[in-house]
């Protein structure tokens, strides 16, 4: 029902077209339709040999999106969202419409992988997704919109990989894109802002949705429910002092969960139920950032007058 | 770069104007005072009649603003999408008249190679973050409104949720249509957060006609009229939006 008001006047391409760029000049045979939502069109084509998926959208998305798909491009080490191949318009006599291509990831989503192969891998995908998070969070983004239908498991050994960056944000910004169940502002446990206790938000309610079965739906905010539904899945009763933490936001980064997540497979005592050091838990901004170091600087004014002047003072004594 | 104060008009309606002037016109009008017009359309099943949907899309075209049409149980995610969506297409538009300025008369994004749409892309966002925002909600409450008012309540307090996570400020204010004795009834004055709606959408009394044009009008006059606390604001601002949306 919800359309994309730019796109519903635009017709799409069907199997067969061929997009070619207008910039690059590079040609995609469009092969079918992956999927849609609220921000484009998500087909799997061919370029020469390969498989690859492209992505239509009539507004600015595309732009958007480019931008942290090439930020992940700079960023060593795994990033796991789709590597970004090109990036152009498609023109027809109706207009350009821009679109951008990327790596096709290939395999099912998660809760499907999940009910294929056995829930004992929902804590291995779980570990290997915070891992990545991890990485992403150190490099100043929030993932945003994380939810099963975002995870897919590709290859073998099987690997998670986040898809759909439209709801990936600065750090410290507004969260762009999110949904319902795997908002911590929808459960009234936090706020929209971009941090990397809001993803872990979404990866623990991913957790619990895999176990319990379906998404959640809220019948009053706040973590009670939640903690209700907790006690009914065994799974999730030995996860359960690590989910608290992380629906809580008291886990400041997607490592100490990962760790905890370990010593609770590993049957391991010892993870403190509290929030650890500063409970505000929000993130320091750039300004705080800035405050904070100029405080720091003063300090730092304030101990060289005084080993300056103890030194003078030694020095007349001295004399 | 500066950043303005943005100003959106949202309207939640289910259908058809019945009475006064054409809605589309005075969604016109506001846009000529630098005010966007943005229209959820909220219908209960796949029912919407063309001549709804037709007045729907008009209003969001001739006020610079985004359409949606969506099921009531969606209504919160498509608020605070089209409230963002407005606001970037918006600062796109401001964006494009600087751009303007500096590559010549002809230049639009469009004429700009895709890999330095990025940069634009992040001045757009930067502002978007930042930039000062003020919506002012326009509610039908005709009576076959009446049932989708709680989700419109719980969409709205979402929106104040998530706009007050950006950095730059919001002011809300909420109107109704019809209103109790005039064509529209202001229910909250400008504040920085909706949570006071909790307390007045009870209280709600539900009419028969459905004013629209008149009530975009109103809330036209109403961004004019109040006097605008402008804080750290530039006072040219108003005319620097005015005339690029
Ligand atoms: N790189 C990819 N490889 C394989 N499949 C993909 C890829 N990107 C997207 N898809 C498929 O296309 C669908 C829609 O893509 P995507 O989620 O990016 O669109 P969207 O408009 O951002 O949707 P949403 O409203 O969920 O944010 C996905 O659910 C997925 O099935």
């Amino acid at each position: 029902m919800m359309m994309n008001s730019t796109l519903k006047t635009l017709s799409k391409p069907r199997p067969g077209t061929v997009i070619t760029g207008k910039w690059h000049k590079n040609s995609y045979r469009v092969l079918r339709e992956l999927g849609s939502g609220a921000n484009g069109i998500v087909y799997l084509a061919q370029a020469g040999g390969a498989k690859v998926a492209l992505k239509i959208s009539g507004g600015t998305s595309v732009a958007s999106e480019v931008n942290v798909l090439k930020s992940f491009a700079k960023v060593r080490g795994s990033i796991s969202g789709p590597s970004l191949i090109d990036v152009d318009d498609w023109v027809r006599p109706e207009g350009a419409t821009p679109f951008y291509v990327m790596e096709y990831i290939e395999g099912p989503n998660l809760l499907d992988f999940i009910r294929k192969n056995g829930r004992a891998w929902a804590e291995v995908l779980i570990l290997q997704l915070l891992k990545d998070l991890h990485v992403l969070h150190e490099h100043g983004w929030v993932f945003g919109d994380l939810k099963p239908e975002n995870l897919i498991v590709t290859g073998s050994p099987p690997r998670i990989r986040c898809i759909d960056v439209g709801g990936t944000t600065v750090k410290g910004r507004a969260i762009k894109e999110f949904t319902q169940s795997y908002d911590r502002g929808y459960w009234e446990l936090g706020t929209r802002r971009a941090e990397p206790s809001y993803d872990l938000f979404s990866a623990a309610m991913i957790m619990i949705h895999i176990h319990y079965g379906k998404a959640l739906v809220k019948k009053e905010g706040g973590i009670k429910q939640l903690k209700e539904i907790m006690k009914e899945k065994p799974e999730l009763v030995k996860f359960s002092p690590v989910l608290l933490k992380a629906l809580q936001g008291w886990y400041h980064s997607a490592e100490e969960m990962r760790l905890d997540m370990l010593k609770t497979i590993n049957g391991m005592a010892g993870i403190t139920a509290k929030p650890a050091v500063h409970p505000g838990n929000a993130p320091m901004s750039r300004r705080e950032y800035r405050k904070k170091k100029r405080k720091f600087e003063w300090l730092e004014t304030i101990l060289i007058v005084k080993i300056v002047s103890m030194i003078y003072i030694l020095y007349l004594f001295g004399q | 770069m500066k950043t303005g104060t943005l100003k959106q008009i949202l309207l939640i309606t289910d259908g058809c104007s019945n009475q006064g002037e054409s809605p589309i016109a005075m969604a016109a009008l506001a846009r000529e005072y630098g005010i966007t017009v943005n229209v959820i359309g909220v219908v209960k099943h796949d029912t919407i009649d063309e001549k709804g949907l037709e007045e729907i899309e008009g209003i969001a075209n001739a006020g610079g603003g985004i359409s949606q049409v969506v099921y009531a149980a969606d209504l919160s995610r498509t608020v605070q999408m089209v409230t963002r969506k407005a606001m970037t297409q918006t600062l796109q538009g401001v964006v494009n008249k600087e751009l303007r300025q500096i590559l010549g008369d002809m230049k639009t994004i469009e004429d700009i190679p895709p890999e330095k749409r990025g940069e634009i892309m992040e001045v757009v966002d930067e502002l978007g973050e930042t930039a000062a925002l003020e919506v002012l909600i326009l509610v039908d409450t005709s009576a076959s409104m009446k049932h989708k008012l709680p989700t419109v309540k719980e969409a709205l307090l979402d929106l104040s949720l998530s706009l007050s996570a950006r950095t730059g400020k919001n002011r809300f204010s909420l109107f109704v249509f019809p209103g109790k004795k005039k064509d529209v009834e202001k229910l909250l004055d400008w504040s920085p957060k909706l949570e006071a709606l909790t307390s007045i959408f009870p209280k709600l009394v539900i009419g028969g006609i459905t004013p629209t044009g008149p009530a975009i009008r109103e809330a036209t006059a109403y961004f004019k009229n109040t006097p605008i606390l402008r804080g750290n604001l530039s006072d040219d601002d108003e005319q620097y939006f005015e005339d690029t949306v």
